[in-house]
């Protein structure tokens, strides 16, 4: 789409879009080079340059059974947390979208959980789930040993992938409520006429007419499961016990800023990158299909 | 609906009401627990009354971790970031949108592609650009010959240095850049109708005259949209101002939480650490509130 009516003073044009070039350039594409630079090179220990290696930094992480342990985890906690968040979220706003009283309050309050930052959801969360204290430990009393996520690495998973979910249950909410409300009145009325109950409304219009949705939701909690779960994992387990909870974002931080290994970070950093283009991509290609529906 | 339903409706009331335990739980949970003091708040199972020590640990949360300093921190950051996220991206679309210049389909581009580049994913390399910004262009100069040039005219070595490190505009600078936030206004300005434009330059407005008066004020709902999602965005940035804040004069409220995390083996102070979390989930918990209807506007609309 193209306007008819512009402005004749071209230089004025750039000069507004200059201030935002200079940004992406100094802090996207200069790094994001750099960790492409990086990848293939290797620093000198005592300063002197890098020396060009090729592509042995990928080779050597992809040999690192503790990478493959990130990428399975980190694979891990996307399924679990997406499919709860999803899964809550979608069962809320299907029956939020029915409009019986106090769905207002309803709709109102499932957003808060969203606003809040991950550190701080992820300290609560780490009292209420204690061993020894908070919602958790009396199971401990009744068993004891059973539930400890400072040990055990499936409870310190489950942990975060909790925290996690409770934050984005909001968000799908608020996605899903908005589709089914736009699904036209006309359609289920007369499906309701027709003799079709509930269930049999939801099974064969409003689900269907979600699917865009789902699609779309799907990609966006899955590449969020990425970056949002940092803080999250920080605060929780630090990636503990025993790499338990070591999610990749996670482990080019530990990488790059602890064990100062910038090659390795880097080369991680590459392979995260080209995940994010491909979910990226996806993600258009189902807005374009979400866009066919309307 | 046409029919009753009154199985599902009793359904359908526990299954919402559920959801809303589930999702204020937490804030309970956090609001009990900073009102006990350390014998009580470590009880199992915990007591779901609260007791009296509210705003002691609240007083002690708040100097043990220096939350006042932190928190005007976390706002000029927040608020700088929305603001700059707000401004660049509506002169970066104004740009776009209406005027003609070759390369102009090319700078929409390469700002939407940004969207594929997280902080995450180049967080090692964007650090060292921090720690000197003015790095890219000295290796640029360096690799053209420029900086040899300029030291051969003028006898001067060129070594263009300026740390970002532990500085408002390190934490903010970074940041500002938005691809949704350039889309959205793009999308916006596209519906201005073209003979808006053309009144405003029959009566003799120009181009900066336009944006201010006219696309400017047409503009607040997108502007607070837009200014909301990104405030609450800042406030919750975790790892940015993790590794830009060394030192604790800049840190931010939210970085500074990890400082109330209870050791393992030491003394189990949940209620401070509680009565430090509630304190710093209540700004953004305010905005969702008091905002609702832009924040869900903003939320749907940037990510279409």
């Amino acid at each position: 789409m193209e306007k008819r009516a512009t402005f004749g003073h071209w230089w004025i044009g750039i000069a507004f879009a200059i201030p935002q070039i200079i940004l992406i350039f100094t802090f996207f594409y200069w790094p994001a080079g750099q960790a492409v630079y990086w990848s293939m090179t290797l620093q000198q220990p005592w300063g002197g340059g890098n020396i060009w290696v090729g592509l042995d930094n990928f080779r050597q992480i992809l040999t690192d059974p503790l990478y493959w342990n990130s990428v399975v985890r980190s694979f891990v906690f996307a399924l679990f947390s997406t499919l709860l968040a999803m899964g809550i979220g979608l069962v809320l706003a299907v029956f939020v979208d029915r409009e019986l009283a106090g769905s207002k309050v309803y709709r109102v309050v499932m957003i808060w959980p969203y606003g809040i930052a991950a550190p701080a959801l992820a300290l609560a969360f780490r009292f209420m789930l204690a061993p020894e204290a908070g919602l958790l430990a009396f199971v401990n009393r009744l068993w004891p040993g059973l539930w400890d996520p400072g040990l055990d690495g499936t409870d310190a998973m489950i942990a975060v992938i909790v925290a996690f979910s409770w934050k984005y249950v909001g968000y799908n909410f608020v996605f899903f409520l908005s589709a089914l409300q736009g699904i036209p009145k006309s359609l289920t009325e007369a499906a309701a006429l027709d003799g079709a109950g509930w269930i049999r409304r939801l099974r064969d219009i409003q689900l269907p007419m979600l699917t865009p949705t789902v699609f779309f939701l799907l990609v966006i909690d899955i590449t969020e499961s990425f970056q949002d779960s940092f803080g999250i994992v920080d605060i929780m387990t630090s990636g503990g016990p025993a790499r338990a909870t070591e999610l990749m974002v996670y482990k080019i931080y530990f990488d790059g800023f602890r064990g100062l290994d910038y090659s390795g970070a880097a080369a991680q950093s590459i392979i995260l990158m080209i995940l994010i283009v491909a979910l990226t991509v996806l993600q258009f290609r189902f807005i374009e299909r979400r866009v066919h529906y309307k | 609906m046409i029919e009753r339903t009154p199985i599902l409706n009793a359904v359908t009331h526990t299954v919402l009401f559920l959801g809303f335990l589930v999702a204020v739980l937490p804030f309970v949970v956090v609001a009990v627990a900073a009102s006990h003091d350390l014998f009580h708040v470590n009880l199992v199972p915990m007591p779901l009354l609260p007791g009296g020590h509210f705003w002691e640990n609240m007083t002690e949360a708040w100097t043990r971790a220096d939350l006042g300093h932190k928190l005007l921190n976390s706002l000029i950051f927040a608020g700088g970031v929305a603001a700059g996220k707000v401004f660049v991206s509506a002169i970066t679309a104004y740009a776009i949108v209406f005027f003609r210049f070759p390369g102009r389909q090319a700078i929409f581009w390469a700002i939407f592609v940004t969207l594929m580049l997280p902080l995450e994913v180049r967080i090692v390399p964007t650090y060292a650009v921090a720690a000197n910004v003015l790095g890219p262009y000295q290796t640029i100069l360096d690799v053209t010959g420029l900086t040899d040039l300029i030291a051969w005219i003028s006898g001067i070595r060129l070594d263009l240095q300026f740390g970002l490190l532990n500085s408002y505009t390190g934490l903010i600078l970074p940041l500002v850049a938005t691809a949704t936030g350039t889309f959205l206004y793009r999308q916006f300005f596209l519906t201005i109708p073209d003979e808006l434009v053309e009144a405003a330059k029959m009566d003799g407005a120009g181009p900066i005259r336009f944006f201010v008066d006219i696309l400017w004020p047409l503009s607040r709902n997108n502007v607070a949209a837009l200014a909301t999602i990104m405030f609450l965005w800042a406030w919750n940035q975790y790892l940015w101002p993790l590794l830009v804040t060394t030192d604790p004069t800049h840190a931010t409220a939210v970085t500074e939480l990890k400082q109330l995390i209870p050791n393992v083996g030491g003394v189990p102070e949940w209620n401070i650490a509680m009565a430090g979390t509630l304190i710093v989930m209540l700004p953004t918990l305010l905005v969702v509130v008091v905002m609702q209807r832009w924040f869900v506007r903003g939320l749907i609309s940037t990510e279409k």
